[in-house]
């Protein structure tokens, strides 16, 4: 299963979640979204949480990378 | 780093602070059933200013300008400080108009709402049930790709914007300056505008309230939003704290009244109650967020939010100048078609402004 990548930078609530809440809805199992803020960060692990995905969390500069995978 | 005022006790803690701190507001000098009220305060500011002439609603209320500030401040401590626009800024400033009007047929924005409700005020129920539709409505444009588009970084100054100007309207205040015989600045002497608790205390609640909702990501619309669009019930908890903590204050202060007719500054047009909120409510959603929570936002640097602050501001001088805001009496003749007006904008906004996949 490829990787689902979803760039949320400078969105703002509630967009990231709704990509997200669409790609699990979609099928998807392996995401990797990258968001530039802590609300944004926030939201989406909630989000992750509540769907059943595992995560990771990595900086990448003022960037937040989040790979969320179901086990 | 951890951020407890956003989890799940902090925004109960929150709410419980603000429904405590509103009723306690209302207690010291602001107005029945409003110890905070983002539109009806804004408006009142929009007043002070000369905006409109409605000279029973014209005080610079600290409050908002605490919202701001306070905001700013806990987000420069914690790091949050991000100066970022350029998020569709044109159709946000006639959002905010829109959910002014909205609000100000209803005589409330969803803070109101529910302090009105937890003052006993039985018209409060159909302005939430109104709001609660008009959210609906906005998450189904959301689902179908709706998106104003992202913002992008600005420079460190430009987001002391906002701030700067609260902190200004607040110098016109403590120096009560006056411009011209008169006014402006305009400070009622009667109706709502000359009820008010002492400038201080209400800058304190405000700077209070400001930094704890900036921290916990407290929004009034997005707390109904979120249930019906992902059943997450997070930012609902906040609320419902607010609601009950208000109300508990309230018996204890003796402001409690229940009832449907004679409730200050409220009228039982109910078609309206419900309509004006519903708008208030479709606006805000496609503006990502709650009148208190764009107050926090642009305190943040979000000028994005900040543009739809001065939208609403701008939206009350409309509103009183071409008589569509209500008064206890009911809604006013023209008041329909400008809903109605402002139903059609959002919907334009809502089916034209899509990312298809």
């Amino acid at each position: 299963m490829t990787t689902k990548r979803i760039d949320a930078r400078g969105l703002s609530c509630p967009q990231p979640v709704v990509l997200v809440d669409r790609a699990v809805k979609e099928g998807n199992t392996d995401l990797e979204i990258t968001v530039d803020n802590e609300v944004s960060r926030e939201n989406v692990l909630r989000m992750a949480a509540r769907r059943g995905l595992k995560t990771d969390v990595r900086q990448e500069g003022r960037d937040t990378i989040i790979r969320a995978t179901r086990a | 780093m951890g951020n407890i005022l956003s989890s799940r006790t902090g925004i109960v803690v929150v709410g419980a602070l603000i429904g405590i701190g509103a009723a306690v507001l209302q207690y010291l000098g602001n107005p029945a059933n409003m110890g905070i009220c983002v539109a009806c305060m804004e408006r009142d500011i929009a007043g002070a200013l000369g905006l409109h002439r409605a000279d029973v609603v014209q005080y610079l209320r600290p409050e908002i300008m605490g919202f701001v500030l306070g905001a700013f401040i806990a987000a420069l401590i914690a790091r949050e400080y991000k100066p970022r626009g350029g998020s569709a800024p044109l159709i946000r400033f006639f959002l905010g108009m829109f959910a002014m009007i909205g609000a100000l047929v209803f005589l409330g924005c969803p803070w109101r709402a529910l302090l009105r409700l937890a003052g006993g005020d039985g018209n409060a129920i159909i302005g939430l049930l109104g709001l609660i539709a008009g959210i609906f409505i906005g998450i189904q444009f959301l689902k179908r790709g709706y998106s104003l588009g992202r913002s992008y970084s600005q420079k460190p100054a430009s987001g002391w914007v906002m701030p700067a100007l609260m902190a200004g309207l607040f110098l016109l205040l403590v120096f009560q300056v006056s411009f011209s015989p008169g006014g402006p600045i305009f400070f009622s002497q009667k109706g709502p505008g000359s009820q008010h608790a002492p400038i201080w205390i209400s800058l304190a609640a405000g700077l209070m309230i400001g930094g704890l909702a900036q921290r916990s990501r407290f929004c009034t619309m997005g707390a109904f939003r979120d249930v019906m669009l992902i059943r997450d019930f997070h930012l609902v908890s906040g609320v419902a704290a607010l609601v009950i903590f208000a109300f508990a204050m309230n018996l204890i202060l003796g402001q409690f009244n229940p009832g449907f007719a004679g409730q200050p500054i409220s009228h039982t047009d109910h078609l309206w109650n419900f309509l004006g909120m519903t708008l208030s409510g479709l606006a805000f959603v496609l503006a990502g967020g709650c009148p208190g929570r764009q107050l926090f936002l642009s305190g943040e640097g979000d000028m994005d939010a900040g543009i739809f602050v001065l939208g609403m501001i701008i939206g009350a001088a409309v509103a009183h100048n071409f008589v569509l805001a209500s008064s206890p009496k009911g809604v006013t003749d023209f008041a329909p078609a400008a809903v109605i007006l402002g139903f059609v904008f959002c919907a334009a906004v809502g089916l034209t402004q899509r990312d298809r996949g």
